[in-house]
C-alpha cells in the first residue's frame, strides 16, 4: 500500500453526509405547562430519498417542517441540512442555508395573485444565486419539468389547482434544492390533481432529488419508499 | 452592486403591479416636487423680471453714473470731458458706457415746428438699460459712422408725427435754420399715459449736427441759435463695472473727471441696492409650501404602504422562506417606497419644466423677461433629493413591519 493509496482510501470509505440529519433536535415552546412541540428526535435522510412525515392534525407536524425547512429553531439538539450545523447559525447564514439547499411545496401553494406563472418561478432564483442571465432559461425548464409550459405567462388565479401546485413544485425545484420540503402539497387537490401531483414527486425521486413530504394523508404517505410518523411530538419509524 | 440593481428591479417590478396605489401615494409627492421646483423656478423669473424692470430705470447692477455741477454761474463746461470719457472706458476696460445728455431740439411735425425734448446718448444706453423698441431697433455702432443722423422715438412723437408704425421708414427735420433729416428707426414704448414728445439720439450725431459748445440746440447744423444758449451743463455718464469693483472705480473715475472739470463738482452715484430681501422671502414661502405639501404626500405614502405591506405578509412570508434575508426584505419594501418617490419626484420635475415653459410670462410679470433665468436645475435636485428621503422615510415603518413579519404564520395557511 502507497501512501497515495492511504490518502485516497477514506474518501472512498466516507459515506455520504445525510441532507437532513435531527440529532435529539427537541422543540418545546414557552408556556405554563411548557408545550413539547417535538420530542428529541433522530432522523437523517439521506441524498435521494424520498421520505413521508405521516400523522394527525396537532401532533407536530407543522413543527418539525419549520424545523427542517431553517424557518424555526431547535430548542435542544442539532440540525445539519447537507451536513452543516444549523443550530447555532444566524438568521443571514439560515436565510443563505434556505435559499441554496430547500425548495418549498405548501399546501396553499402560496402563489403571488399578480405575477404570472413564470415571475412566481423566478421568484426562488432571485435569493439563491442563480445567475441573471441563466434565470429566465431556468424557469422555463422547471416549468416544461412540470408540464406548464402552455402557462407561463398565465396568471395563478386562473389556473386550475393541480396546476397551481405544479407552478409551485417548478418554484421549489427552479434553484435545484438538495431536497424537497412538502407540507400537505395534496391537501387544497381533488383526487385526480393530486395523483398527477404525486406523480411529479415520483418523477422528481426518480431524477434523483431527496424529498419529504409531511401530510395527514396515508395514501399520500405510501408513496414514499421511507415512511414516518409522529404523533404527540414523538417521530417513529415506519417499518 | 448587482445586488442592488437586482433589488431595484425587484422594487420597481412590485411598483408596476401595484399601479393603483403607487398612483394615488404617489400624486402628493409629484405635486410637492412639483411646487418646490416650480415655485422656485418662478421666484427667479419674479427676480429676474424685478430686476430688468429696475435695470430699465436705472441700468444693469452696477452701473456708475457721474454728474458734473458747475460750481459758479459763469462756468464754461469743460473740454476735455468727451476726450476724459474715452480715456476711462479705456484705462478701466469698461465695455458698456453712455453719456446721457437731455437737450432739445427744433423738430417739425405736420402741424409746425416745435421744441422737442431730445436725449443724446451712446449705443450701449440700449444695453446698459435693456432697452427694447416696441418697433424698430435700437442703436447700433453702424449709425454713429452714418452720413444722416438716426433717431429712436417714443410713440407720443411717431403719434405727433402722424404715423402709426416704421412701415414707411419714416425721416423727421431737425433743427431749423440748417435743417437735417432724421431717419426714425425705433420706437419705444411711452413710459406713461399722455407722455410728451421724446427722442433719442446718438451723442456724437448730435454734437455734430448741433455743434461740440451745446449752445445751438435749437438750430440744427452750425447756423446762430435763435434763442439764448442754456445754462452750461455737461453729459451724465453711466458705465456699467463689475460689482466687486464699483467702489474702488467710483472714487478713480471722479478722480480722474474732475481733473478735467475745474470748476465743476463732479459726483460718482452707483445703483448697487441691496434688493434679495424679497427674493429670499418668496423663495422660502415656495420651499415651505413645498416641504408642507411633501410631508402630506409622504404621510400618504406611509399611510398606504403600511396597509399594503400587511396585505403581502403572505408573500414576505414566501420571500423569507425562499431565502430572502430580513435585510433584503427591509432594504426591498423601504427601495418601493424611495423609486415609487423617485418616479413621482421626476414627474413632478416634468411637470414643473412644462408648467415654467408655457407660463405666459408676459401676463404674469407685466413685460417679457429679456434674459430669461435658466431653469433651477438645483431646485430640480433639491426637489428629488427630498422626494428620496420622504420615500426612505415613508418605507422605513412598513419595512420594519415587513421584517417583523413571523414567516411561520406568514405561510402557515
Amino acid at each position: 500500500m502507497t501512501v497515495l493509496d492511504l490518502l485516497d482510501a477514506p474518501e472512498r470509505l466516507e459515506p455520504p453526509a445525510p441532507v437532513l440529519e435531527l440529532r435529539g433536535a427537541a422543540r418545546q415552546f414557552p408556556g405554563d405547562p411548557p408545550v413539547h412541540a417535538l420530542h428529541p428526535a433522530d432522523l437523517a435522510v439521506a441524498s435521494g430519498e424520498y421520505l413521508s412525515v405521516v400523522g394527525p392534525s396537532g401532533s407536530g407536524k407543522s413543527t418539525l417542517l419549520n424545523l427542517l425547512g431553517l424557518l424555526d429553531k431547535p430548542t435542544e439538539g442539532e440540525y445539519l441540512l447537507d451536513g452543516i450545523p444549523t443550530a447555532g447559525a444566524g438568521e443571514r447564514d439560515r436565510a443563505a442555508l434556505r435559499a441554496g439547499h430547500i425548495g418549498f411545496v405548501f399546501q396553499a401553494f402560496h402563489l403571488m395573485p399578480h405575477r404570472t406563472v413564470l415571475e412566481n418561478v423566478l421568484l426562488a432564483t432571485l435569493y439563491s444565486g442563480v445567475p441573471r442571465s441563466e434565470r429566465r432559461d431556468r424557469a422555463l425548464a422547471a416549468l416544461d419539468r412540470v408540464g406548464l409550459s402552455h402557462r407561463v405567462d398565465f396568471l395563478p388565479t386562473v389556473l386550475s389547482g393541480g396546476e397551481r401546485q405544479r407552478a409551485a413544485v417548478a418554484r421549489a425545484v427552479v434553484a435545484q434544492p438538495r431536497v424537497l420540503l412538502a407540507d400537505e402539497p395534496t391537501g387544497n387537490l381533488d383526487s385526480e390533481s393530486s395523483a398527477s401531483v404525486l406523480d411529479l414527486f415520483d418523477e422528481l425521486h426518480a431524477g434523483g432529488l431527496t424529498l419529504l413530504v409531511i401530510t395527514h394523508d396515508d395514501e399520500v404517505s405510501a408513496r414514499a419508499q421511507r415512511r414516518v410518523r409522529i404523533a404527540d411530538g414523538y417521530l417513529r419509524e415506519i417499518p | 452592486m448587482t445586488g442592488v440593481v437586482g433589488a431595484i428591479v425587484e422594487a420597481w417590478g412590485e411598483l408596476r403591479i401595484h399601479k393603483l396605489r403607487v398612483l394615488l401615494a404617489l400624486i402628493g409627492v409629484a405635486c410637492a416636487v412639483t411646487a418646490i421646483t416650480g415655485v422656485t423656478a418662478l421666484v427667479s423669473m419674479l427676480n429676474q423680471s424685478f430686476k430688468e424692470q429696475t435695470e430699465r430705470q436705472s441700468g444693469r447692477v452696477v452701473t456708475l453714473n457721474v454728474n458734473a455741477w458747475s460750481m459758479g454761474e459763469n462756468a464754461t463746461p469743460p473740454t476735455g470731458w468727451d476726450a476724459e470719457f474715452e480715456r476711462v472706458l479705456e484705462r478701466y476696460d469698461i465695455t458698456y458706457a453712455s453719456r446721457n445728455e437731455w437737450t432739445q431740439a427744433m423738430i417739425r411735425y405736420p402741424d409746425g415746428t416745435r421744441t422737442t425734448q431730445v436725449q443724446a446718448v451712446d449705443a450701449d444706453l440700449g444695453t446698459i438699460n435693456r432697452i427694447v423698441p416696441e418697433q424698430g431697433r435700437w442703436f447700433t455702432d453702424a449709425d454713429e459712422e452714418a452720413m444722416a443722423p438716426t433717431l429712436v422715438v417714443n410713440e407720443a412723437f411717431l403719434e405727433a408725427q402722424g404715423l402709426s408704425d416704421l412701415s414707411s421708414h419714416p425721416t423727421v427735420q431737425l433743427g431749423d435754420r440748417a435743417p437735417v433729416r432724421a431717419a426714425v428707426v425705433g420706437v419705444l414704448r411711452d413710459e406713461w399715459a399722455d407722455a410728451e414728445p421724446v427722442a433719442y439720439v446718438l451723442y456724437d450725431q448730435f454734437h455734430r449736427w448741433i455743434g461740440p459748445d451745446g449752445s445751438g440746440m435749437q438750430s440744427g447744423g452750425s447756423g446762430p441759435a435763435v434763442q439764448g444758449p442754456m445754462s452750461a451743463q455737461v453729459p451724465s455718464m453711466y458705465l456699467w463695472v463689475p460689482t466687486e469693483l464699483s467702489t474702488d472705480l467710483g472714487d478713480q473715475i471722479k478722480r480722474d473727471m474732475q481733473a478735467v472739470a475745474p470748476g465743476w463738482q463732479v459726483d460718482v452715484q452707483d445703483n448697487n441696492y441691496n434688493t434679495g430681501g424679497l427674493d429670499r422671502a418668496t423663495k422660502w414661502v415656495g420651499i415651505g409650501v413645498g416641504a408642507f405639501a411633501l410631508l402630506l404626500g409622504g404621510l400618504g405614502l406611509v399611510n398606504i404602504a403600511l396597509v399594503t405591506v400587511r396585505y403581502r405578509i403572505r408573500e414576505i412570508g414566501i420571500r423569507r422562506s425562499f431565502g430572502a434575508t430580513s435585510g433584503r426584505v427591509f432594504f426591498g419594501v423601504m427601495l418601493e417606497s424611495v423609486v415609487a418617490t423617485v418616479v413621482a419626484g421626476l414627474v413632478g420635475v416634468v411637470l414643473a419644466v412644462a408648467i415654467i415653459k408655457n407660463i405666459p410670462v408676459e401676463r404674469v410679470f407685466g413685460g417679457g423677461i429679456q434674459d430669461m433665468p435658466p431653469f433651477p436645475v438645483s431646485a430640480a435636485l433639491v426637489g428629488m433629493a427630498a422626494a428620496v428621503c420622504v420615500g426612505a422615510l415613508a418605507g422605513l415603518i412598513p419595512a420594519i413591519v415587513a421584517v417583523r413579519v413571523k414567516v411561520i404564520d406568514a405561510i402557515r395557511y
